[in-house]
């Protein structure tokens, strides 16, 4: 589905990723896992092109490697920012509008993600959104979109309980799809959601493997 | 768009935002000349007796009152110069439309000044909408400088928005206010310039009553080589508040100068001043970029969202 081989990436001559080599398959959920530094959300931005890496990335057998961001969106790659952007004059509703559904989908999108669309929908994306609110309508923004890859940098980080709870719900509901998820998260619970679980540090793949092999391993 | 009376429709819906005049009172000004005048119960239009411009009267508590007074030049080479005066009575509500378009499809360079002065007395409200718009593939440059000189009386209130989108090669804009007691002045400007185009944007705003408040939010796009400045200030003489904020997004080589300036003539002013200038966000650009945007269309979502 997702192959990546022999991922390298180097910034201020310090190699922060090295030669990663991993294949994702297709509807499975994945926790990327590892102490800060260990690399996860390099490996995650060399994922959707956001970061330039040497190496090869293939998405279902097509060469992606040289695509840029915007085409590997097209291609159906999403990803969530682990710290959303504002934009001045920008409403939730013109954000969403960009995946061209439905303002019924968009409506449901974000009780989806616990946020009454009367209150929200209509809003500016500006800095007077709390922290937990703006994580929420990045979650919205990408799950507004049909994607075969969803890629979320430590989706559940500064936002409440609401918030574990109903987060554990849409990404159960990703299990059940063929679509393949990949979190970048420090937390067990967001674990015991894992299909696979991969461990890094130092820039490396430290074990990776099914979710009762690996968990007990992490001394957590 | 060939047609004179086509052009004169796509000018009218730029700067006014309507295909036909609604109900009510209007004045239409095209090519230096006033051609259409249409009063209301509470509205009446008297043009000057110099030739110079209209004065508008709206009645002391007149209600929901609309009043449209935009400008069109139609050909190249005018030199135009209007004083309109607005009277707006006592406890009234008006919502005033203004703004001008120039089509200039000639090499001659064609100009417009409105002298607007709005005498607005005591706990009236105001809205007043103005937007400027060049068009036309002459070499003729596209000038619009406006002056708008706000009068407040004691618990009045107006709420300007000024919008120059595209088009206008020239373009030096001057607001002055003077606020008695209570009285509440909001304007909000978008600017939108490219190519070589040059904009002034002039703020001068007083605060003379106890309790008055102003706040002027500027958000400005500056792309290719054009140049804005603003310049803005507002003193505080007594108990009041004064806010200008000034947002501007810098692209190509475009260059943008922000002097606001706030003047507290008593210690009971409280004046604050912000600016900030700078590039599309790079992290903006990347969001975007997720969501599958291209590079040129994430940029124009972004001005279009900060100039909506």
């Amino acid at each position: 589905m997702l192959k990546i081989e022999n991922i390298q990436y180097k910034a201020d001559n310090e190699e922060i990723l090295q030669d990663v080599t991993f294949e994702f398959q297709k509807g499975k959920f994945y926790v990327i896992t590892g102490h800060n530094g260990a690399g996860k959300s390099t490996l995650a931005k060399c994922l959707m092109g956001l970061y330039k890496c040497s190496g090869k990335i293939f998405l279902n057998g097509e060469d992606i490697t040289n695509k840029s961001v915007d085409e590997r969106a097209n291609l159906g790659m999403g990803f969530a920012f682990q710290q959303p952007v504002t934009f001045k004059g920008v409403r939730v509703i013109d954000l969403l509008k960009i995946a061209n559904k439905s303002y019924q989908d968009y409506e449901n999108i974000l009780r989806k993600v616990g946020l009454d669309p009367k209150e929200y929908l209509f809003r500016e994306l500006n800095a007077t959104l709390s922290g937990g609110e703006l994580k929420r309508l990045e979650l919205a923004s990408v799950l507004s979109r049909d994607l075969k890859v969803g890629i979320f940098d430590e989706p559940e980080a500064g936002i409440d309980l609401w918030s574990f709870n109903n987060l554990s719900q849409v990404f159960s509901e990703f299990q059940n799809t063929e679509r393949t998820t990949i979190v970048i998260s420090h937390q067990e619970r967001v674990m015991n959601l894992a299909d696979e679980i991969i461990v890094m540090k130092d820039g490396k793949i430290l074990k990776s493997g099914t979710r009762d092999e690996v968990l007990p391993t992490l001394n957590l | 768009m060939d047609n004179k009376e086509d052009i004169q429709k796509f000018m009218l819906k730029k700067v006014a935002d309507i295909d036909e005049f609604p109900q009510g009172a209007h004045n239409l000004r095209i090519d230096g000349k006033g051609v259409e005048r249409v009063n209301s119960p509470n509205c009446e239009i008297v043009p000057k007796k110099d030739g110079s411009g209209i004065d508008i009267y709206i009645k002391a508590g007149a209600k929901n009152e609309l009043v449209y007074i935009p400008v069109l030049i139609m050909q190249g080479g005018i030199n135009d110069k209007v004083y309109n005066d607005f009277h707006i009575g006592k406890d009234s509500e008006v919502v005033i439309v203004a703004g001008c378009g120039i089509h200039n499809h000639t090499d001659h360079n064609t100009e417009h000044n409105g002298i607007h002065s709005f005498y607005i007395e005591e706990n009236a409200k105001v809205t007043y909408v103005e937007k400027h718009y060049g068009h036309g593939q002459g070499l003729g440059k596209k000038t619009l400088s406006p002056v708008t000189n706000v009068y407040l009386q004691k618990g009045a209130s107006m709420t300007m928005n000024s919008v120059q989108m595209e088009g206008v090669d020239y373009a030096v804009r001057t607001t002055n206010g003077e606020l008695q007691e209570g009285a509440t002045f909001v304007v909000t400007e978008k600017i939108l310039t490219q190519k070589d185009q040059y904009a002034d944007s002039i703020f001068d705003v007083k605060l003379f009553g106890k309790g008055a408040s102003t706040k002027i939010t500027s958000r400005a796009v500056a792309k290719e080589k054009s140049y804005q400045e603003f310049h803005s200030n507002v003193t505080g003489t007594c108990e009041s508040f004064g806010h200008i904020e000034c947002d501007a997004i810098l692209m190509n080589d475009a260059k943008i100068i922000a002097i606001p300036q706030i003047s507290a003539l008593s210690a009971d002013a409280h004046l604050i001043h912000e600016a900030t200038i700078g590039k599309i966000a790079g992290a903006q650009l990347d969001k975007l970029l997720t969501m599958g945007l291209n590079e040129k269309q994430a940029e124009d979502f972004i001005i279009k969202g900060f100039l909506s």
